[in-house]
């Protein structure tokens, strides 16, 4: 098969895997609709730490403005549960896009270390202010409203609903990432002085980016607060040092600066922590802090970007074709 | 923001406040320490900081419970912390020195959700306390207390300043650490073997959070969760005062911890964590906006 027809095959194929499969599995469908909502993780996280190289360990903020958002909407609108669904969700990727855009000017004109411990402390300040806000319930959360449907139709719905949002940034980044936004936020990441010399307004690039990962963010979080029902602020919303950081795991698991990275990342990745979770009853938090640790010591080029080092060689031509955006920062120049 | 004007009518509050956040600032400081020296020579920004000083803190309410007097609990809470940090450096930290300073944040907040999801699971998640056994005073006849504990840090905390000073200045390993810091490979090159200096520093960093966490123990509580927030006031107050500048340290801490004293009382406790937080953004993006006017960046 030659390459134009490889690319919509392989598409379709997982199209028709990702429709049938919360029918030949309905009792795992929660844990497969919270499988897309780590693929928006991972894929957000790498728009700035993979592909611009600004690795925030603070984008759960926008998650959980996201989830508040929606909640809040769902609360006070009064309306249908469908319509305050679809208008709470609208304004939480509002919401979570404007908190990016007002912060992103000056945060993101903190580099290296700075950067990562800045995000870090704004994500922890969010959840200790969502904590200590009586307005949004306080530290005891805030409860969703209940599915109109039957209990089976609410796995389902969100499910197919997490993997639009889902389908949705993967497509846009796959778009972005070959248009100029795309090279120029990989030359913010190879040389910001350079990039800043040739002309490019580093600063409006780098706002956009985060803007961007805080749209699909607070998309997710609109959605996947009504799927857990019940929004805690430092268990669920802010939750820093599981989702925080899991995203942060994912994209490098999977292999950072690479489209396709964060999403393998995130399946081994969910995979690996349900069999904790499944295996190690009690110990799996634990064994998920070993589990960081090891990939990030072991195993920082990710499993595309070993992949792409030894075996694309080997085969000549195979990995291309799934990951056109090879970095070349993460290649080694 | 009743507590406000409580502050205008009872001035004496405010040197209440004022006293006690200056000695709970040095505790801070204390820890901050531990964060400039391995930051400065190893350029490592340990987020498993925090841990280490709960972990301290843990080691002086067991020897306390099996009837050890808390004071002298800390000198081994320092040495033991010692070597679970010299542990670490040789299981992990050594593969992140040198590397992509990214990969070590990473790695030592993966590292310090692992013990603190240990400590969660061996300790169990209750607050814990030690009763220092140290009296307190009590000053402008009996409106201002001041713990004896927190003048014991206190002291501590300069004490300890001095000694890191001498032994930088002085010793060999001083001289051997402040070699590698500023130029690792020409330190190599003179025959300082750096792994073992970073080794000596990671460990020397794990002593002093070991006793400072000793001191947070009889000072206020301590429970599994508590780490990052020392972390990140440690992390602010090495940003404040600049890198290699132990006196600033002193005068960072202090302020920062006159600050969140303010910041709890008028705000109510349950903002306190958030002020801090809040407080790091603040004076990490302000310092930097200065730095860009001369088109430069904190680096």
């Amino acid at each position: 098969m030659t390459k134009p027809f490889r690319q919509p095959a392989i598409y379709a194929g997982i199209g028709v895997i990702v429709l049938v499969a919360p029918w030949v599995a309905p009792s795992i469908v929660t844990q497969m609709a919270f499988l897309w909502l780590m693929v928006v993780f991972a894929l957000t996280w790498d728009i700035m730490g993979g592909q611009m190289g600004y690795n925030s360990f603070g984008n759960i903020l926008f998650f959980g403005v996201g989830a508040y958002v929606c909640a809040v909407v769902q609360r006070d609108s009064g309306l249908r549960y469908s319509s305050a669904l679809a208008l709470g969700a609208a304004l939480a990727a509002t919401a979570a896009t404007v908190v990016a855009a007002i912060l992103g000017p000056a945060v993101l004109a903190l580099r290296g270390h700075y950067f990562a411990i800045a995000t870090l402390g704004l994500g922890i300040a969010a959840a200790d202010i969502a904590a200590g806000w009586h307005y949004i319930g306080a530290a005891s959360g805030i409860v969703t409203p209940l599915f109109p449907g039957a209990i089976g139709d609410r796995g389902r719905f969100f499910y197919y609903l997490l993997f639009l949002v889902a389908a949705f940034a993967f497509s846009t980044l796959r778009w972005l990432y070959r248009t100029r936004f795309g090279l120029a936020i990989n030359a913010i990441r190879d040389d910001e002085e350079k990039a800043e010399a040739m002309g490019i307004h580093t600063t409006r690039y780098k706002t956009a980016a985060w803007c961007i990962s805080a749209l699909f963010l607070g998309l997710a979080g609109a959605v996947a607060g009504n799927l857990a029902g019940f929004i805690d602020p430092h268990e669920f919303a802010f939750a820093g040092s599981s989702y925080g950081v899991w995203m942060i795991l994912m994209a490098i698991l999977g292999g950072r600066g690479t489209l396709w990275g964060p999403v393998i990342g995130a399946m081994v990745f969910h995979v690996t922590q349900e069999l904790f979770w499944t295996y190690l009853l009690g110990w799996q938090r634990v064994a998920m802090g070993l589990f960081i640790l090891l990939v990030v010591v072991f195993f920082p080029t990710g499993i595309v970007g070993w992949f792409q080092q030894s075996w694309s060689r080997r085969l000549g031509c195979a990995a291309g074709g799934l990951t056109p955006d090879v970095p070349s920062g993460q290649t080694g120049d | 923001m009743g507590n406000l004007t409580l502050l205008f009518h009872q001035p004496v509050l405010n040197l209440q406040l004022l006293i006690d956040g200056i000695l709970v600032g040095a505790i801070f400081a204390f820890v901050a320490y531990g964060m400039a020296l391995v930051w400065g020579v190893m350029n490592i920004i340990n987020v498993a900081q925090g841990e280490f000083v709960v972990l301290g803190g843990y080691v002086v309410f067991f020897l306390a419970q099996a009837g050890v007097y808390p004071l002298l609990a800390v000198p081994a809470a320092a040495i033991l912390i010692a070597i679970v940090a010299w542990g670490l450096y040789r299981a992990v930290i050594f593969r992140v020195v040198d590397k992509d300073p990214f990969n070590s944040i990473l790695a030592t907040f993966g590292l310090s959700i692992l013990i603190q999801q240990l400590a969660n699971q061996l300790f169990g998640s209750d607050v814990r306390t030690v009763e220092s056994g140290v009296g307190s005073l009590l000053l402008a006849g009996g409106m201002v207390t001041i713990s004896g504990i927190k003048l014991v840090a206190f002291i501590g905390t300069l004490v300890l300043g001095l000694v890191l000073v001498l032994v930088l200045q002085k010793s060999r390993l001083g001289q051997a650490i402040r070699a590698t810091a500023q130029n690792a490979r020409a330190a190599r090159i003179l025959g300082v073997d750096a792994d073992r200096v970073y080794a000596a520093t990671f460990a020397i960093n794990g002593a002093i959070c070991g006793a400072a966490g000793g001191l947070v123990a009889m000072t206020w509580i301590i429970h599994p969760y508590l780490g990052l927030t020392y972390t990140i006031r440690s992390f602010m107050i090495v940003i404040a005062a600049g890198l290699g500048n132990l006196a600033g340290v002193v005068f960072a801490g202090t302020g920062l911890g006159v600050a969140e004293n303010y910041a709890g009382f008028v705000m109510g406790a349950e903002y306190q964590a958030a002020f801090v937080f809040s407080l790091l953004v603040v004076i990490l993006v302000g310092r930097n906006l200065r730095l860009l006017r001369k088109r430069e960046y904190l680096k």
